[in-house]
C-alpha cells in the first residue's frame, strides 16, 4: 500500500522503508521548538533527565514571543531561566527581544525549517511549516525536553484527509478564508489525529503566506499537522531564505485517504468565525450586523507581510471609525522593517490604528489588548475561545487582515468588497 | 497501575486548555499554583469542590488548542485521578501521558456518567465502573508502548529508565 506525504517523511526519519497509520514509530528531529511559556517548563524536565546536554546545539530554537518584552514579573524570570539556559548550552537559535518574532512567522523566515524535515515544537501551531513541505507538529514540554535531550520523538503515524484544491480565488478571498471554510465544514475535531494533505491544481494560486495560514490553523481542525506539496513557489522561498538542503517528498499515487474533499477556491467568500469556537463559521454575507470594539491584525496567522499590505491598501488614506481600537503587529522584526519601508506602518498610524513591536500579546490574552466584559473584537489570530483574549464574557471573532481592515473603518463587521 | 476512584466532574465538548488554565496564568509554571486557577474560565466552583481522587468526564475532543502542559499539569496538582472522555485532542494526550496523568477514551462512558456519581477506573482492563448507577463500560486500553510510560510516572523517568 502506497504512503502518504507525511507518511514517507516519517518513514525516512524512523529509518523505515515504509509505515501504516496506527504504527508507534521513533524518528529522528531536524528542529525541536520552544516559547516563553513552554521552554522553562521543559528546562526543567531536562534537568531531570540523565543527559549531559543538547543533542545538537544547532537544532533547537528558543524563541521568546508571548509576553516579551516581558509583560510582569514573572514572565521576566521565565524569560531569564530560558536566556540562561541558551547560554549554558551554547544555542545558536535562541531569539530575545530585537531578533525575535513570533516563532511560527520567525522560523521559516530564518531558514531554520525546509521541506522534509521533521520538526516538533512545544506550541500547538507548530503544524504552520507543513506550507514548506515539512512534517511538523506541536507537542508538550515534556516531549520538547526530551526531544532537545535525545533528538528523537514518539509518534503514532497518522492516516490523512486530503483536501483538493481547485479554481482561483476572487479578490479578498485569502489563505484564512480557506482554512476557516475547511474547519466550518469538517469541525474542530474534524481531523483529529490525523494529516490534512493539501493537493491540487488550485495551490498556485496561494501565496506562501497564505498557505502558512492554512497550515497553520491545521490544529483548530484537530489535526496533527497540514502539510503541502513541494512547488517552484516552495523552492524559491527556501532558497531566499534557507542555505540548508531541503528534500522533496510526494504522496504515493495509490496512498490511502480517510477522506477526500474538494475546495473551490472561486465559490469561497471571505468567512468569519463567531464565537466561540472556529468552526463556527458564516460567510461575510450571513453576518448581519455585528458591532466591534477592538480590531487586532497580527499573530502566527495573519502577522506576515502580505498580511500587512491587504489591511494597508484598505485603510490608506482612510480613519477608523470612532471608538474602535485597532491594533496592528508586524510578526517579525524583518516584517516590521518591511512594512516600514513599503509605508505600511504611516498608513496604519496615520488612519488611527498603533503598531506594536512583534509579540503574540492579545492572541492569547497575554497583554497589548485585552478585551473587557462585553466587548467584542475582531481578530486575525486564530482561537475564539472563552476568555482567550481576556474577560470571559468578551467576543472574538475571526477573520482575514481584509475583513478586519474593513471592519476597522466601518465599526462593524464588514466585507472588504463593498466598502 | 493503580486504579482511580473517586466523585465525577462532567464537562461537554472541546474543553480547551485556555479554559482549563487561561493564559493570563501561564507566567507561572509552578504545578500548585496553577492548580488554584484550573478550570476557571470554565467553572469557576471547581477548585473549590474538588477533592483528592475525583475525576473529571468530558464528551469529545478534550483539551484542544494550546498546548500548554500546564493544562494537564493543572488538573493533576488539582488532585483529579482520571479524566475519561470520548476523545482527546492528541496534543493534549501525549502531554497527559508524558507527565503521567491518565487518561482513558471511552464514548459510552462518557455520555452515560453523570455529574457527582462516584466512579472506579481500572486501567490495566480498561473498564469504567459507575459505582452509583451499577453500569460498566469497556474503555480503551494503552497500547503497551504508552502503559510503559505511564508506569514510569512520566516520560522523563521513562526515558532515564532505557
Ligand atoms: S501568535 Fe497566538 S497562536 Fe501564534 S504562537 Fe503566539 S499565542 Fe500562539
Amino acid at each position: 500500500m502506497g504512503m502518504t506525504m507525511t507518511q514517507k517523511i516519517l518513514a525516512a526519519h524512523a529509518g523505515l522503508e515504509s509505515v501504516t497509520a496506527g504504527q508507534l514509530i521513533e524518528a529522528n528531529l531536524d528542529l525541536v521548538l520552544g516559547n516563553d511559556i513552554t521552554s522553562p517548563v521543559a528546562i526543567h524536565e531536562m534537568s531531570k533527565m540523565k543527559v549531559d546536554g543538547v543533542f545538537d546545539k544547532d537544532k533547537v530554537a528558543l524563541v521568546m514571543d508571548h509576553f516579551v518584552p516581558n509583560k510582569d514579573i514573572k514572565s521576566a524570570e521565565h524569560v531569564k531561566e530560558v536566556r540562561q539556559f541558551a547560554c549554558e548550552h551554547c544555542i545558536s537559535n535562541f531569539y530575545d527581544v530585537g531578533q525575535m518574532g513570533i516563532e511560527h512567522a520567525l522560523l521559516p523566515e530564518k531558514g531554520l525549517t525546509v521541506a522534509g524535515d521533521v520538526i516538533i515544537g512545544a506550541d500547538s501551531h507548530t503544524c504552520t511549516y507543513g506550507a514548506l513541505g515539512a512534517f511538523s507538529t506541536g507537542v508538550g514540554s515534556t516531549d520538547m525536553a526530551a526531544g532537545m535531550a535525545t533528538g528523537k520523538a514518539w509518534f503514532k503515524v497518522p492516516s490523512a484527509i486530503k483536501f483538493n484544491i481547485v479554481g482561483k480565488p476572487s479578490k479578498y478571498v485569502s489563505g484564512k478564508d480557506v482554512i476557516l471554510h475547511i474547519i466550518g465544514m469538517i469541525g474542530v475535531d474534524g481531523a483529529l489525529y490525523q494529516s490534512m494533505e493539501f493537493v491540487g491544481e488550485g495551490i498556485q494560486y496561494l501565496s506562501m503566506d497564505d498557505r502558512f495560514t492554512i497550515a497553520n490553523m491545521a490544529i483548530e481542525a484537530g489535526g496533527k499537522n497540514g502539510i503541502f506539496p513541494v512547488d517552484d513557489l516552495a523552492i524559491e522561498y527556501m532558497k531566499a531564505h534557507s542555505k540548508r538542503d531541503y528534500k522533496v517528498y510526494e504522496a504515493d499515487a495509490d496512498a490511502e485517504y480517510s477522506a477526500e474533499y474538494t475546495i473551490d477556491l472561486s465559490t469561497l467568500r471571505p468567512t468569519v468565525a463567531f464565537p466561540h469556537l472556529p468552526e463556527n463559521t458564516k460567510t461575510i454575507d450571513e453576518v448581519g450586523e455585528i458591532k466591534i470594539d477592538q480590531v487586532v491584525i497580527g499573530s502566527c496567522t495573519n502577522g506576515r507581510l502580505e498580511d500587512l499590505r491587504v489591511a494597508a491598501e484598505i485603510l490608506k488614506g482612510k480613519k477608523v471609525a470612532k471608538g474602535i481600537r485597532v491594533i496592528v503587529i508586524p510578526a517579525t522584526q524583518q516584517i516590521y522593517l518591511d512594512a516600514m519601508e513599503e509605508g505600511l506602518l504611516r498608513t496604519f498610524v496615520e488612519a488611527g490604528a498603533v503598531v506594536s513591536t512583534p509579540t503574540c500579546g492579545p492572541c492569547l490574552g497575554g497583554y497589548m489588548g485585552i478585551l473587557a466584559a462585553g466587548e467584542r473584537c475582531i481578530s486575525t489570530t486564530n482561537r475564539n475561545f472563552i476568555g482567550r483574549m481576556g474577560h470571559v464574557d468578551s467576543e472574538i471573532y475571526l477573520a482575514s487582515p481584509a475583513v478586519a481592515a474593513a471592519s476597522a473603518l466601518t465599526g462593524y463587521i464588514s466585507d472588504p468588497t463593498k466598502l | 497501575m493503580k486504579a482511580a476512584c473517586g466523585t465525577v466532574h462532567k464537562f461537554g465538548d472541546n474543553i480547551d486548555t485556555d479554559v482549563i488554565i487561561p493564559a493570563r496564568y501561564l507566567n507561572s509554571s509552578d504545578p500548585a499554583e496553577l492548580a488554584t486557577h484550573c478550570m476557571e474560565d470554565i467553572d469557576k466552583e471547581f477548585v473549590n469542590k474538588v477533592k483528592a481522587g475525583d475525576l473529571i468526564v468530558a464528551t469529545k475532543n478534550f483539551g484542544c488548542g494550546s498546548s500548554r502542559e500546564h493544562a494537564p499539569i493543572a488538573i493533576k496538582a488539582s488532585g483529579v485521578s482520571c479524566v475519561i472522555a470520548e476523545t482527546f485532542a492528541r496534543i493534549f494526550y501525549r502531554n497527559a501521558i508524558n507527565i503521567g496523568l491518565p487518561i482513558i477514551e471511552c464514548k459510552e462512558a462518557s455520555v452515560a456518567i453523570k455529574e457527582g456519581d462516584e466512579v472506579e477506573v481500572d486501567f490495566d482492563s480498561g473498564v469504567i465502573t459507575d459505582k452509583t448507577t451499577g453500569e460498566t463500560f469497556q474503555g480503551q486500553a494503552f497500547p503497551p508502548f504508552m502503559q510503559k510510560i505511564i508506569d514510569s510516572e512520566g516520560l522523563v523517568n521513562y526515558i532515564n529508565n532505557k
